[in-house]
C-alpha cells in the first residue's frame, strides 16, 4: 500500500470527521467560530467539538449559558453581520425553546429583506433514539425544519459525508442546519455501530448540499432513507441479497434541497419504493416523497409505495416500546420482503 | 447641551411626526367609511409611533451609520432617525419594488443593512439578534456598539432575560433601550409586570440602567450618550428605560375603549409641542424657524410617499425569489 493510499484509508470517527472539518475552516476563516452549552472543555455532549478549544481558544469556542433562544439570536447577529458562526442546538427536541429565533430570524431575514441581508450561520444539532432517552431527547424532526422555508437541512450518515457536508454547510451563505444521529457518531459510551468509523480524506473537500447518493446499487427496489436508518438499510440489504434480493439503498444526504431526482430516477430502475424514516409517519418525509413520485411519474412504480417511519406517537422509554416504534432492521427486512413479493 | 444639538434633536422629532401623519392618511386611503384592514394601497397592521419620537431622536443621535439597531414592530421612528433612506422605507411600506426589501419586508420587516438596521415583529426577538451583532463587533475589535429598542410589554419575554443575561455575561457593546408606553396593545403595565421597573430587571443581572421620565428628549439624549459611550469603551450593555406615550392606538383602527378615562389628557403630554414652547421660551426657535422645520419635513416626506406611489409593485412571480442566497 502506498502512502498516499494509506491516507485515503485512515479511518475516523462521525464526530472526528466533523470535528476536523471544522478546524479546518476555522483556521481558514477568522469569520468562523463555534458556540453551544458544554462545546469547551467537555467538547460537545457528542464529540462535536472535541480538542477545538486547545486550538482556538475560548473567544473562537465559547461555552454558552443554557439559554438558546439569547446565543442562536446572537449567533443570527454575529451572522447579519458577516460572521460564521457554528452554533449547537444540543439536542434537537429543545427547539421549542428558542424556535422562534430559528425559524422568524435565521429562516426568514433573507427572503424577508429582499436578500439584502444574508446569514450564513450552521445550526448543528443531535437528533434521533435508540437508546431509551424519552419523549424529549430522542426525536428526529428533520421534516418540521424542512417544511418551514430558509433553512438547508443536512443529515449525514457516515465519517466522510459529514466532514465534507460541514465544509459545505460553514462555506454556504444561508442557514444550514445540520442534524447528527447520535448512533451514526461513533460515541465511546453508545452501542458500537461498526458503520460510524469510516475513511475519511484528510485534506479539505465539500460533500454538495442537496445531493443524494446511492450507498448500495440494487434492482429489486429502493430504499430512500437517510441517517442512521442508512446503516440499517445496509445491513438488511447485505442480508437479502444472500437470498437474491438487491435492495438499492439511496442516502438522501439533504433533505433541503431534496434530490427528488436522484429518487426518481433509483425508482424508475427499480419500480419499487420504501421509504424508512425515523421521523414520525404523517405529514413529513416519507409523505413528501411518494407525493415527488405521484407527481412526476405514478407509473413509475410497479408497487404500491411501502414506508417504515415512527408512528404517530411520542417516543417511548421502555425498552419493548421504544423498538417497536424505529425504524429497527427488523421492521425493514420485513418491509423490503413485503414490498419485492408484491 | 448646546444649541444645535437641541435644534437637531427637535427636527428629527417633527421630522419622524410628518412621516407618521402622513403615513397614516395613505393608510386609511380605501379603508373607508368601512375599516378592511387588507384594503387600500398600504394593506397590514400599521403600528405608528406618534408620541414616542423623543426615545428615537435621543438614542440616535448618537449612534453612527455602521452602528447596529434593532427594532420592534413600531419601527419607523428608529429606523428614520437612526438614517434609513426615507423614500425606500415608505416604498417599503407601500410594498412597491424600489422598497428596501423589495415589498417582501412591509412595515414591520424593514432591512437596511447599509446601516445595520433591522427589526423583528416578535416582541423581545430584535434583543438576541442585537446581541449577536455586538459580539461580532467585539470580535472583531471595533468601536461599533448594538441597540435593541422594545416596547414594555417585552420585559416579560424570556428573549428579554435571555440578552440580558448573555450581554452582562459577555460585556457585549449594547445598549437596550425600553419605550414605556404604558400599555401591551390593551393591557396596562399595572396588570402585566410584577416589578414596574425595567431598570430593576437590568440591575438584577448586573447591567447599569437608567430611568427617564417625562418623555424628555434631552433626558433620553443624556441617558443614552452616557449609555453609548460605556459600550464604545468596552464597558458593557446598558438599559435605558423611557416613559414615552402612545400618542395613538396600538395599530390603526384600534378604537382604544381600554383606554378611554385617560384620552383625554394624551395630547396635552405630546412631547413635540412640548419641547417647542421649552425652545421658544429660552429663545432658541420662534415660531417662524419652527414652521419652517415642520414645512421641510412634509415636503420630504411628500417626496417620499410620492416615490412610492410612482415605484411600481413587484411582479407576481418574485414571490420566489430570495428564500436562499
Amino acid at each position: 500500500m502506498t502512502t498516499a493510499e494509506r491516507t485515503r484509508e485512515r479511518r475516523l470517527t462521525t464526530a472526528r470527521a466533523m470535528v476536523e472539518g471544522i478546524a479546518q475552516e476555522m483556521r481558514r476563516n477568522e469569520e468562523v467560530f463555534v458556540m453551544g452549552e458544554d462545546v469547551g472543555a467537555y467538547g460537545g455532549i457528542f464529540g462535536t467539538t472535541t480538542g477545538l478549544l486547545d486550538e482556538f481558544g475560548p473567544e473562537r469556542v465559547m461555552d454558552t449559558p443554557i439559554s438558546e433562544t439569547g446565543f442562536i439570536g446572537a449567533g443570527v447577529g454575529a451572522a447579519i453581520e458577516g460572521m460564521r458562526p457554528i452554533v449547537e442546538l444540543m439536542f434537537v427536541d429543545f427547539f421549542g425553546v428558542c424556535m422562534d429565533q430559528i425559524y422568524n430570524h435565521m429562516a426568514k431575514i433573507h427572503y424577508e429583506s429582499g436578500g439584502n441581508v444574508k446569514v450564513p450561520m450552521v445550526l448543528m444539532t443531535s437528533v434521533g433514539g435508540g437508546y431509551s432517552d424519552g419523549a424529549q431527547h430522542s426525536q428526529c424532526l428533520w421534516a418540521t425544519f424542512a417544511h418551514l422555508p430558509g433553512m438547508k437541512i443536512v443529515v449525514p450518515s457516515n465519517p466522510r459525508d459529514a466532514k465534507g457536508l460541514m465544509i459545505s454547510a460553514i462555506r454556504d451563505d444561508n442557514p444550514v442546519v445540520y442534524m447528527t444521529h447520535k448512533g451514526i457518531m461513533g460515541l465511546a459510551w453508545m452501542a458500537k455501530n461498526a458503520r460510524s468509523v469510516g475513511p475519511v480524506p484528510e485534506e479539505e473537500y465539500e460533500v454538495p448540499i442537496g445531493k443524494a447518493s446511492v450507498a448500495r446499487e440494487g434492482t429489486d427496489a429502493t430504499v430512500v432513507t437517510l441517517s442512521l436508518s442508512v446503516h440499517h438499510a445496509l445491513d438488511v440489504a447485505e442480508r437479502l441479497s444472500g437470498e437474491g434480493i438487491e435492495l438499492e439503498v439511496l442516502d438522501l444526504r439533504s433533505l433541503v434541497p431534496l434530490d427528488r431526482e436522484a429518487i426518481l430516477e433509483s425508482v424508475g430502475k427499480t419500480g419499487r419504493v420504501l421509504v424508512v424514516d425515523e421521523d414520525y409517519r404523517s405529514f413529513g418525509l416519507s409523505g413528501e416523497i411518494a407525493a415527488t413520485i405521484a407527481e412526476e411519474d405514478p407509473t413509475l412504480l410497479k408497487a404500491p409505495l411501502s414506508r417504515v417511519a415512527v408512528p404517530d406517537v411520542p417516543i417511548p422509554y421502555a425498552r419493548p416500546l421504544e423498538r417497536a416504534v424505529l425504524p429497527t432492521p427488523e421492521r425493514i427486512e420485513e418491509a423490503a420482503r413485503g414490498l419485492v413479493g408484491a | 447641551m448646546d444649541t444645535s444639538t437641541r435644534l437637531s434633536l427637535y427636527r428629527t422629532m417633527v421630522r419622524i411626526r410628518a412621516f407618521e401623519e402622513a403615513i397614516r392618511r395613505e393608510y386609511y386611503v380605501g379603508k373607508q367609511p368601512v375599516f378592511d384592514i387588507g384594503a387600500g394601497p398600504v394593506p397590514g397592521e400599521m403600528h405608528l409611533a406618534a408620541g414616542q419620537e423623543p426615545v428615537a431622536a435621543g438614542l440616535c443621535a448618537h449612534l453612527r451609520s455602521d452602528d447596529a439597531l434593532t427594532g420592534p414592530h413600531r419601527p419607523h421612528h428608529i429606523a428614520l432617525a437612526h438614517g434609513v433612506d426615507m423614500k425606500r422605507m415608505t416604498a417599503e411600506i407601500f410594498g412597491r419594488e424600489s422598497g428596501l426589501c423589495h415589498g417582501k419586508g412591509g412595515h414591520m420587516h424593514l432591512f437596511a443593512p447599509e446601516v445595520h438596521f433591522g427589526c423583528s415583529g416578535i416582541i423581545a426577538e430584535g434583543m438576541p439578534t442585537a446581541c449577536g451583532q455586538a459580539l461580532a463587533f467585539k470580535k472583531r475589535g471595533t468601536d461599533q456598539v448594538a441597540a435593541a429598542v422594545v416596547g414594555e410589554g417585552a420585559v416579560n419575554q424570556g428573549g428579554f432575560h435571555e440578552s440580558l443575561n448573555l450581554a452582562a455575561l459577555w460585556k457585549l457593546p449594547v445598549i437596550f433601550v425600553v419605550e414605556d408606553n404604558d400599555w401591551g396593545i390593551s393591557v396596562p403595565r399595572s396588570a402585566s409586570t410584577s416589578n414596574f421597573s425595567a431598570t430593576d430587571r437590568g440591575r438584577a443581572y448586573g447591567i447599569p440602567g437608567e430611568r427617564v421620565e417625562d418623555n424628555s428628549v434631552e433626558g433620553v439624549y443624556e441617558a443614552c450618550g452616557r449609555a453609548v459611550q460605556r459600550a464604545r469603551r468596552s464597558e458593557g450593555p446598558s438599559l435605558i428605560e423611557v416613559h414615552t406615550l402612545r400618542l395613538w392606538g396600538h395599530f390603526e383602527g384600534d378604537a382604544q375603549g381600554y383606554r378611554e378615562s385617560e384620552l383625554e389628557d394624551v395630547p396635552g403630554r405630546d412631547p413635540i409641542p412640548t419641547y417647542r414652547r421649552t425652545l421658544i421660551e429660552e429663545g432658541l426657535l420662534d415660531e417662524e424657524e419652527a414652521q419652517r422645520i415642520r414645512a421641510e419635513a412634509e415636503e420630504e416626506v411628500e417626496a417620499a410617499i410620492r416615490f412610492a406611489k410612482e415605484s411600481p409593485e413587484p411582479a407576481p412571480d418574485e414571490a420566489l425569489e430570495h428564500v436562499f442566497a
